[in-house]
């Protein structure tokens, strides 16, 4: 093989590998994102249940029901709608209600939402920056309460 | 010590930063040899005052010297002394200080050890560093300062997030650091040699003891930032391919190919060009990792409170440094002359290979990582790209990176003989089919991956010592004389080996903890008994423990597996008074080499508490994998080749020919 041979084999080799790597982006990119929503527009929406996705908002005060199974019940709310979660697990430390949480999982048929994962702020100066930013465009939380 | 005299001491620390990345390029631009020599000096000297600089703050933090901002909102008098010191770090304008203390070491490090360098290239090495110092150094005083005052001094200060308050952050950001900042140095290297025009063999033996050891830190780093994680969050998830990991295992990527393609352009003088763009990519991730971490683009345990003008401060960086490189880059890579030639089944090709694969990795995590980020500036839309996407993409790339390492070693420079290196592994493909044998054995049905990925793992291992086999002869020759051979192997071809194998040990920590691990989560009273895996626990007591500036909540766990004592679990629950914040001590105790995982949930009604317990077979494999993967870069990195014989291009082009290479 001359010179020329080898490199433009080289060349294609490349192209090959970062093509299948592109596909493969692709493919699992349009496979596996989750959208992220708030109660009230997946009001607005009439999501299809079985979607997987992730729920964000406050957890309603005095909605939290703790099973001795370790199942627990909450409800998210965002000011203009509220949907009921199930999750069987342990919450995060830093899961209280009044505070912001985003929860992962899918809709159930009965209208009520099913977490396989709940995610809490990491600390008292921060809230999950997609429940902080959907509660401003409800007006609910404003600029510098509470959360920085 | 007064605080004033840390911030003056960054100021003076700016102001040597300045002068190192002009004086020394100067020397090299106008031939002036006193000229290049004063960068060795002020490298060294900036060295000194940002250690003085950090010095200052540590013991602001060990004083508890609440007239200082920083250490009222991340310390508190009660804190025990190892986390006074570890606070340090353990917020934004401190870890930023820590970044800029280590980038001057590696300075430093190359003033004192670069001796053997050409005076021109020295010189323009610590040039571009010092420009990196003054970017960052600029960055710390405009935005970041840590020696801000506040009057009056509160009696008490905020304490530092809970989650922080571990051994963990003593160990994982240092060694990060090390390892992101570590790639400054090649980077370095690459711009200077791009600046004087000059690339040959031996740029490529002055680099390589540097991306050893960058790489070496950032895999102790990952792995110890990953068994942190594991220990702390009390989810019992090693890896969540969270954004910040992401950014670290970006540069790991670009690191772990720019180990392998610089030792093509040693030995053979080729892919000098690309050899250079990686040297470029590793840093330019890392400092794209720093970005991601600092500016508060991303939500994470790492973004500590931030600041808008500190991202775009930050962006500018990246831009400059990267846009400015890539731009010497493509000025200078087409006048840089091809080195040799070879055949597409060779040594250097499977090389290449490993580094197509790599970086189409890395792309793959830059994609998932940053695509959520540009979506929702284009049009607000928020996503998530999750596990099952790095899963799919990462492990579709990285499974034939692992099917062909032990063939890479086996196959000659220029020409390779691929059936004879599958000959030769024979004893490797035994093992594999063995291995996955007895991991169907062992799970009786369940997912397919699982034994051929055991396989997989083991063919990795057994194929690094058939390598070691066949370069020292045995079964060729005598066995005494392969075994003085063995012994007479370059410390380069162990660490080689021994980096190969870790990959394989790592694999099958990763195979067996995720394919067979057991998880119960339920509501246990005291005196209660549950099964995980092949275990039965039984929560013994709850008692309260007061520690010293926490109060805590323990669960004592007695372990019994088919009726005999195993010992006991301890899991906690801590309370922070100060933040009012609570944290989960997960009690984890190790059987060999897997682990009982044990945490703590909230009280729930009726006396019961939620406990969440985890079989992880064979999991501390990852971990020690990722060590040992480290321990063959330092070995290597021990290598006489590297360490002696100042390599004099013009003079030798070789040296002697390693056997069987």
């Amino acid at each position: 093989m001359t010179r020329k041979r080898r490199r433009l084999l080289l060349i294609f080799s490349a192209l090959g590998v970062l093509g299948v790597a592109a596909g493969l982006v692709l493919f699992a990119l349009n496979d596996t994102i989750v959208f992220f929503r708030t109660p009230s527009e997946l009001a607005a929406e009439h999501a299809v249940p079985g979607t997987r996705l992730r729920l964000g908002g406050l957890v309603k005060d005095d909605s939290v029901v703790k099973q001795d199974n370790a199942h627990v019940r909450f409800v998210v709310t965002d000011g203009g709608g509220e949907i009921a979660v199930n999750y069987a697990g342990l919450l995060p430390d830093l899961f209280r209600e009044g505070q912001g949480v985003i929860a992962e999982g899918t809709l159930e048929p009965d209208g009520s939402f099913r977490a396989d994962t709940v995610l809490a702020k990491h600390d008292e100066k921060y809230m999950p920056k997609e429940v902080a930013d959907a509660l401003k465009k409800q007006g609910v939380w404003k600029e510098g309460e509470a959360t920085r | 010590m007064n605080p004033e005299i840390g911030h003056y001491a960054l100021v003076l620390a700016l102001a040597v930063a300045i002068l190192q990345t002009t004086i020394p390029v100067w020397g090299a631009r106008a031939g002036d040899a006193a000229l290049m020599r004063v960068g060795t000096a002020l490298a060294i000297v900036l060295f000194g005052f940002i250690s003085l600089s950090f010095a200052t703050l540590v013991s602001a933090y060990v004083q508890s010297d609440f007239s200082v901002l920083n250490v009222v909102e991340n310390s508190h008098s009660m804190k025990p002394l190892l986390f006074k010191i570890t606070g340090v770090w353990g917020n934004h304008e401190g870890s930023m200080l820590l970044w800029v203390l280590v980038l001057s070491l590696f300075g430093a490090l190359v003033a004192l050890f670069g001796s053997n360098l050409p005076a021109t290239l020295k010189a323009n090495v610590l040039g571009v560093q010092g420009s990196i110092a003054t970017a960052f150094l600029l960055f710390i005083l405009l935005t970041s300062n840590p020696f801000i005052r506040v009057v009056p001094a509160p009696a008490e200060g905020q304490d530092l997030n809970p989650v922080l308050q571990d051994i963990g952050l003593a160990i994982h950001p240092p060694l990060l650091y090390l390892g992101y900042v570590g790639f400054s140095i090649t980077f370095a290297f690459a711009v200077a040699a791009l600046i004087d025009g000059r690339i040959d063999a031996a740029w490529a033996r002055w680099v390589r003891p540097w991306a050893l050891a960058a790489w070496a830190f950032l895999t102790v780093g990952i792995a110890m930032g990953s068994y942190w994680a594991y220990y702390e969050l009390g989810w019992g998830g090693w890896w969540f391919w969270d954004p910040v990991e992401n950014a670290s295992l970006m540069p790991w990527f670009a690191g772990t190919a720019l180990i392998h393609s610089a030792v093509v352009m040693e030995k053979r003088d080729a892919l000098k060009v690309w050899t250079i763009l990686l040297a470029i990519l590793a840093f330019s991730l890392s400092l794209l990792g720093t970005f991601l971490v600092r500016s508060g683009v991303l939500t994470s345990v790492h973004a500590f409170a931030t600041d808008p003008s500190r991202g775009v401060f930050i962006l500018g960086i990246l831009i400059f440094f990267i846009g400015g490189s890539l731009a010497i880059y493509a000025l200078r890579a087409p006048t840089l002359r091809q080195g040799g030639i070879f055949a597409p089944v060779s040594r250097e090709g499977a090389l290449v290979l490993n580094n197509l694969l790599l970086t189409a990795a890395a792309a793959a995590v830059f994609v998932g990582t940053l695509y959520p980020l540009a979506l929702e500036a284009y049009n607000g839309a928020k996503i998530t790209v999750g596990p099952p996407y790095f899963n799919l993409t990462v492990g579709a790339l990285m499974a034939p990176v692992v099917f062909a390492m032990p063939f890479g070693p086996l196959l000659a420079w220029k020409r390779g003989d691929l059936l004879g290196a599958a000959q030769r592994l024979m004893a490797a493909f035994g093992a594999a089919i063995l291995a996955a044998l007895a991991a169907v054995y062992v799970q009786g049905g369940g997912p397919v991956l699982a034994p051929v990925g055991m396989g997989l793992a083991v063919f990795i291992v057994i194929g690094a010592c058939v390598d070691l086999a066949e370069r020292a002869g045995f079964g060729r020759v005598p066995a005494a004389t392969a075994l003085a051979r063995f012994r007479g192997l370059p410390r380069a071809t162990f660490g080689a080996a021994l980096a190969h194998a870790g990959v394989g040990i790592c694999l099958m920590g990763i195979i067996a903890e995720t394919s067979w691990n057991a998880e119960r989560i339920i509501g246990a009273k005291i005196g209660q008994s549950f099964e995980v895996g092949r275990y039965e626990l039984t929560l013994d007591r709850l008692e309260p423990r007061q520690g010293p500036n926490y109060r805590a909540l323990v669960g004592v766990f007695s372990v019994r597996r088919g009726g005999a004592d195993m010992g006991t679990i301890e899991s906690s629950k801590r309370l922070f008074t100060a933040r009012s914040m609570s944290t989960t001590e997960s009690g984890i105790r190790t059987y060999g080499l897997s682990q009982l995982y044990v945490s703590l949930g909230d009280e729930l009604p009726g006396g019961a508490i939620g406990v969440r317990a985890y079989w992880k077979p064979l999991v501390t494999l990852i971990w020690l994998g990722a060590l040992i993967m480290a321990l063959g870069g330092v070995l290597s990195l021990s290598d006489r080749r590297l360490r002696v014989g100042a390599p004099r291009p013009a003079k030798k082009p070789k040296p002697a020919a390693v056997p069987a290479e």
